[in-house]
């Protein structure tokens, strides 16, 4: 016969079972549903935070004693470095498999199409990495300003009266300037755009495809999104109308 | 060389079993040491190179798409026939027998088509264990329809796409053994011709499509599943890349070709818009239920539809065949649309085409009712002709269909050439003159699945094990030819596109081949397809090389393979004078049209042995002899 | 009507590709598009130049061999339908109309607009079937299947295979193909006892082949022309997790190999 060897192309890059990928979660981890899987938990744990994290700054209405208080609370609280730890394992997954996932996306494709139509993909999925990296660079920012305080510190050192740390102080002062303000609404509007695109597809990356609950499964995470969208606008806003502080 | 077909002695109902338990089998051990050659990927070779490997033989599978799941099978719309009886209305192996022989208008061997109707119930139970979807009724069992004019309802499907189900299935089924090793797919890779030693088949040269590489295949025995040669007639309903390249090399190296002139035209097609037109869109017959067929009465009508009024209409189907009306087998009214617009009376730019008016069953029905039975249909319609049936009536035209000629094979598949077998719509065997609807899908499987794996192992048995090797003077000279046609052709460097010539030889072949013949016709045909392949070799344009993915020489290869069988198909239709199945010859009718048979002197196959290009070929005949059914002819009147 | 083609032209896998112009005349609106190509390449057979090469067979939108992107849209904008089953008369007369091959990394560019779409072949192999041996199937009604299922069953297996999802998908995805052939077993009886071994069979097959990931851009819906909803690929993942987290076993792939015929 003439066939009688036959050349090896490609070996198999996802190695299979019997060597160290042995164990089924790193199997499953290792593949490309495995990581959108990582992407959705991660990512909806994030956005847990959120409600949490926006929650309670709506203390924030309640004066300066509630907000320092409940502020002083979650420092004193003794599971606070395992928790920050924990979420910043989840953050750190998330941006660590987004960006993989990206890079191996846009190796699916070397040569680019010269005219592209977009058919449905939106706007904020196209660009959902785009916005990623710039929720990254508000949380960087962020945590500068209102946990380290290596911006804008002159707002940041205030004591309130019981000798807490004055995060209305802080939040208010900081939000009466108009760059600062600007750059927390804006950046609010990007995490939107991600969370727009994002939730609707962790409810499909999980598997929720039936007709029935999905649709009431989008529309509450959307709702949810949206609330923490105005919310979180919402006090940049007031401050700068002077409604608060 | 005397025929035979080999079928086994013994009451009908008995051979097949007996004849399995008289064939000889191979250890189970030792199928691995033989290599079995698949050429085709459709229903019957996707079937047969998949079940092969089951078995444990070496499989080489081969086609020349770029992917087994595409062949010309997935088209197949309406179902496929099987003898299950689950309606209860009175089928039985014995009636499905029955009517393909009847349908076949008694020109089939009997002891095949009993075979056929045998396996076609284990078809179904292997289709739907394998996942293909068919149509279902609410208590979740097995639907039936009832097709083609049967009395019964035998025919099972999967909306319109039955022929695209059943080969996924096989697909499936091919592919699992490719993933377990037992069958090698060659996908894009073109057969070009077949190798004999000591005059059996032992092998094959093929062609890369995409890098134009020459190679050598050996193996025990080689199956060809390559499918018809309706693109005979360039336009038809067939996919662009089917050929008669594999069977015709065969032919050449000593197969003898059946009955090529039983070619079948399907009445429902879409017309040709324009000389630009590649290929026809087969539309379900089932159309026909509700549509009324007419022309306008006078020649030359330039009005819409619409404006003639209702008593300048000729309903000539109506007229001609009260009993059946609309409704007439697929041979008369494709004849009688022919008649009509050769009368001057057709519609559409070409004056190619008949109405399929809906109209009347709208009225009667409402358009939600005809929405649900043909909604799909409109829509392709509308697609194609931008023109909207429900409010301006369909046009159709007869179009080329299906090839019931093939090689010539005995009761094993085996063709004249011992070791070469040949499957699926490229053989010969079972439907003699004409072919039922829902039966080539079921021919297929029943060749690829049940048939063959068990005849290729008697064959195999029979022989002394020999070395499998590509080396030997035969390949040598095999493949020097193959490369010295290739590079003729590619030496021509004249000025006519391929598609130019292939559509003159369609114009010959459907004119004086097609629907009608008559020996004047079938003589100047034979004359025009002479000078038109002259002409061919003096004129062709077939740019660049054999060592790249050259389209071009893809299709001329394929052409001048046609521009000589359309001589042998000639040739057939001239030698059979009589009008049988869906071979009409005009001088052989009765006087009210009727198609006459002459079952005296024309009960046989015709087999022909190649003789030298441009030189008559020679008439074998295979008598048949029918000891269970008693000829009878049939009257639409 | 008239148009100038922008047509993707490339010598073979290896030499990088660019793009030609054509100006085309005397188009009927009735033509399909690769009717159309057809006409140009008469004309370049007259003036002894290489054709363009496409992939097409059935023509009547059935086979899935056809791909062309059209200006920017796998099989053109004809909703709903295979490039061949677009006519001419769906453009503006005049319009420039760009010809591009399916782009994917898993797809390489055979010649010009032909492109290689075998790893869709190998995902199959790795588990798109039902094993059951010719000969071994019980009588076909034994197992009736609920009509719904039997429905879910069959839109999956729609599926032509023809690769425009993973064109249009904007990572070069092929989630809907192989969620397609997922759907179909996983809603029949027949196709319980390997569901798992299947998804993740052909989830490993399809990752290797370097398709990118599912971002659920829905892209794959729009222009699939067999109507393959993206919601089979929610049900794959869901398998596919059910199947890892089972720690199902099964043989490594084979490795992907090249044809010595090539
Ligand atoms: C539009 C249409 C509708 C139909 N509807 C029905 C129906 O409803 N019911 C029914 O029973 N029948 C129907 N038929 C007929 C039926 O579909 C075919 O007869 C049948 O599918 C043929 O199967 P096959 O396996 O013999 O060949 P094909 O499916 O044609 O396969 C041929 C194979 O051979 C390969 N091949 C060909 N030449 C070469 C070569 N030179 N080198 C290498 N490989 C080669 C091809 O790649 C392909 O894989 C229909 C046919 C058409 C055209
Ligand atoms: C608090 C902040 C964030 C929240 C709540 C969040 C939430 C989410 C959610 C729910 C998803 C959907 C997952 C899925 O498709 O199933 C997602 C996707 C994504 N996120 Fe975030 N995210 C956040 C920050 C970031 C950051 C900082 C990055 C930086 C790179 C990022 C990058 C991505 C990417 C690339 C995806 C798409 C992954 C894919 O489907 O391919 N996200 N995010
Ligand atoms: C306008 C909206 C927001 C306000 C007013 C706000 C306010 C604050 C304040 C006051 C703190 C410090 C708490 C303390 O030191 O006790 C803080 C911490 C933090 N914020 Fe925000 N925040 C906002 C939006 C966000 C968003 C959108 C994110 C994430 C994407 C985020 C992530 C964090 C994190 C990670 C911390 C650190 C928590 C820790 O100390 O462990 N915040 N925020
Ligand atoms: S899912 Fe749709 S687009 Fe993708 S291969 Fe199948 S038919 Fe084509
Ligand atoms: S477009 Fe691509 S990202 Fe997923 S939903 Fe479709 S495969
Ligand atoms: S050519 Fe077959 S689908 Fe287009």
């Amino acid at each position: 016969m003439a066939i009688v060897r036959r050349a090896i192309v490609r070996q198999a890059s996802v190695p299979s079972a019997g060597r160290s990928f042995d164990h089924p979660l790193l199997r499953l981890l290792s593949s490309s549903i495995g990581k959108k899987l990582v992407m959705a938990v991660t990512g909806v744990a994030l956005l847990g935070f959120l409600v949490a994290h926006m929650a309670g700054n709506l203390t924030l209405y309640l004066g300066q004693d509630s907000l320092n208080g409940y502020a002083a609370t979650l420092k004193g609280n003794p599971l606070l470095w395992p928790a920050r730890l924990g979420l910043l394992t989840v953050f750190g997954l998330h941006v660590a498999t987004g960006i993989s996932l990206a890079r191996e996306n846009r190796n699916a494709r070397p040569i680019r199409y010269d005219r592209v139509e977009p058919q449905t993909a939106t706007w904020a999925s196209r660009y959902i990495v785009f916005t990623g990296l710039v929720v990254l660079f508000f949380v960087v920012f962020h945590l500068l300003h209102f946990t380290i305080g290596a911006v804008q510190s002159e707002v940041f050192h205030g004591v309130d009266a019981q000798g807490r740390h004055d995060v209305y102080g802080m939040v208010t002062g900081a939000f009466s300037n108009p760059i600062v303000s600007g750059v927390y609404v804006l950046a609010m509007a990007v995490l939107g755009f991600h969370l727009y695109h994002a939730v609707q597809s962790a409810v499909q990356t999980l598997g929720f495809a039936h007709k029935s609950y999905k649709q009431t499964l989008e529309f509450g995470a959307k709702a949810i999104v949206a609330l923490i969208v105005i919310g979180n606008c919402s006090f940049p806003v007031f401050v700068l109308a002077g409604l608060v502080g | 060389m005397k025929l035979d077909a080999r079928a086994p002695e013994g009451p009908l109902a008995e051979k097949w079993d007996k004849h399995r338990f008289d064939m000889k089998l191979i250890n189970p051990a030792n199928k691995r040491k033989y290599k079995i050659i698949v050429v085709g990927s459709g229903l019957a070779g996707s079937s047969a190179a998949a079940t092969l490997g089951e078995l444990g033989y070496q499989v080489e599978c081969f086609c020349f798409q770029d992917s087994p799941r595409r062949a010309h099978s997935i088209a197949a719309q309406g179902g496929v026939n099987a003898a299950k009886n689950y309606q209860n209305d009175g089928d039985s192996i014995w009636r499905l027998f029955y009517d393909t022989i009847k349908g076949g208008d008694y020109r089939s061997r009997e002891a095949n088509v009993y075979r056929l109707a045998q396996v076609s119930n284990h078809i179904i139970d292997h289709c739907a264990a394998q996942g293909v979807p068919f149509a279902r009724e609410y208590g979740g069992l097995l639907a039936n329809r009832s097709f083609g004019g049967a009395q019964v309802s035998r025919t099972f499907y999967a909306r319109g796409q039955t022929g695209q189900q059943l080969l996924l299935g096989a697909y499936s089924a091919l592919q699992r053994q490719v993933g377990a090793g037992t069958v090698k797919m060659h996908p894009r890779v073109e057969l070009l011709d077949i190798v004999l030693q000591d005059g059996h088949a032992r092998g094959i040269i093929v062609r890369h499509l995409v890098t134009g590489k020459i190679s050598r295949c050996a193996a025990d025995a080689v199956i060809l599943a390559t499918g018809g040669y309706g693109n005979v007639f360039y336009l038809s309903t067939n996919a662009m890349g089917c050929n008669v390249t594999a069977t015709f090399r065969a032919y050449k190296k000593g197969a003898f070709f059946a009955n090529p002139c039983y070619t079948q035209i399907h009445p429902t097609c879409i017309p040709a818009a324009g000389e630009h037109q590649s290929k026809l869109t087969l539309m379900s017959e089932s159309l026909r239920n509700d549509g009324r067929i007419w022309v306008p009465k006078t020649p030359g009508e330039t009005r819409d539809a619409g404006e003639i009024p209702e008593d300048e209409r000729d309903y000539y189907l109506e007229r001609k065949y009260p009993a059946f009306g609309n409704l007439s087998p697929r041979d008369i009214s494709s004849r009688a649309a022919k008649e009509v617009c050769d009368e001057g009376r057709g519609v559409g730019p070409l004056g190619r085409g008949v109405y399929l008016d809906f109209a009347d069953a709208i009225n009667r029905l409402g358009q939600d009712t005809i929405r649900k039975r043909y909604g799909n249909l409109f829509e392709m319609y509308e697609r194609i002709t931008a023109e909207n049936p429900y409010q301006v009536p369909m046009r159709i035209y007869p179009a080329s269909h299906y090839t019931m000629g093939g090689l010539w094979v005995d009761y094993n598949l085996q063709s004249t050439i011992p070791g070469l077998h040949v499957i699926g719509e490229a053989n010969f065997s079972d439907h003699g003159a004409n072919r039922l609807g829902a039966s080539a899908l079921m021919q297929g499987l029943a060749d690829g699945y049940f048939v063959i794996p068990h005849t290729i192992g008697d064959y195999l048995a029979r022989q002394e094990k020999r070395e499998v090797s590509i080396d030997s003077p035969e390949f040598d000279d095999a493949e020097a030819a193959v490369r010295a046609r290739l590079q003729s052709l590619l030496d021509v460097d004249g000025t006519r596109s391929v598609e130019a010539f292939h559509r003159d030889l369609g114009k010959i072949m459907w004119e004086h081949c097609g629907m009608a013949r008559n020996a004047r016709g079938l003589e100047m045909a034979i004359d025009e397809v002479r000078a038109l392949r002259e002409q061919f070799w003096q004129d062709v344009s077939i740019t660049g090389v054999n060592d790249e993915f050259n389209t071009d020489l893809e299709k001329g290869a394929r052409v001048a393979d046609f521009l000589e069988f359309a001589e042998v198909m000639c040739f057939d239709a001239l030698q059979r004078e009589e009008s049988c199945g869906a071979h009409f010859r005009e001088e052989h009718q009765t006087p009210d049209g009727e198609a006459k048979r002459n079952d005296d002197e024309f009960a046989y196959v015709s087999a022909w042995e190649y003789k030298g290009v441009g030189e008559a070929p020679e008439l074998h005949k295979e008598m048949l002899e029918f000891e269970n059914v008693e000829l009878a002819t049939r009257s639409y009147k | 009507m008239n148009f100038t083609l922008k047509v993707w032209r490339q010598k073979d896998k290896e030499t990088p590709g660019s793009f030609e112009k054509f100006d085309v005349v005397d188009i009927s609106p009735d033509q399909s598009f690769l009717e159309m190509l057809d006409t140009v390449n008469e004309e370049l057979a007259a003036r002894k130049e290489a054709p363009i090469a496409f992939d097409h067979d059935c023509r009547e939108g059935i086979c899935g061999m056809c791909s062309l992107t059209i200006n920017g849209i796998p099989h053109g904008k004809q909703n709903r339908s295979t490039t061949c089953q677009t006519f001419m008369r769906n453009f503006e007369d005049g319009e420039e109309i760009t010809i591009e091959p399916w782009r994917a990394k898993a797809f390489p560019v055979l010649r010009d607009l032909v492109v290689d779409r075998s790893a869709f072949d190998r995902v199959i192999q790795a588990g798109g079937y039902i094993s059951v041996r010719t000969g071994a199937a019980p009588d076909a009604n034994a197992v009736p299947i609920p009509l719904d299922d039997a429905e879910v069953a069959f839109d999956a297996a729609a599926c032509i295979g023809c690769a425009a999802c993973v064109a249009a998908c904007p990572n070069a995805s092929a989630s809907l193909f192989v969620s397609a052939k997922i759907q179909q077993f996983r809603r029949l009886p027949q196709g319980q006892p390997e569901r798992d071994k299947r998804a993740a069979r052909m989830i490993e097959a399809m990752d290797r082949e370097g398709f990118g990931n599912c971002s659920n851009h829905y892209a794959c819906e729009a222009v699939c022309p067999k109507g393959i909803p993206v919601r089979y690929i929610a049900d794959m993942n869901r398998d596919y997790l059910s199947a890892a987290l089972s720690g199902v076993e099964f043989d490594p792939l084979p490795p992907i190999e090249k044809d010595p015929l090539e």
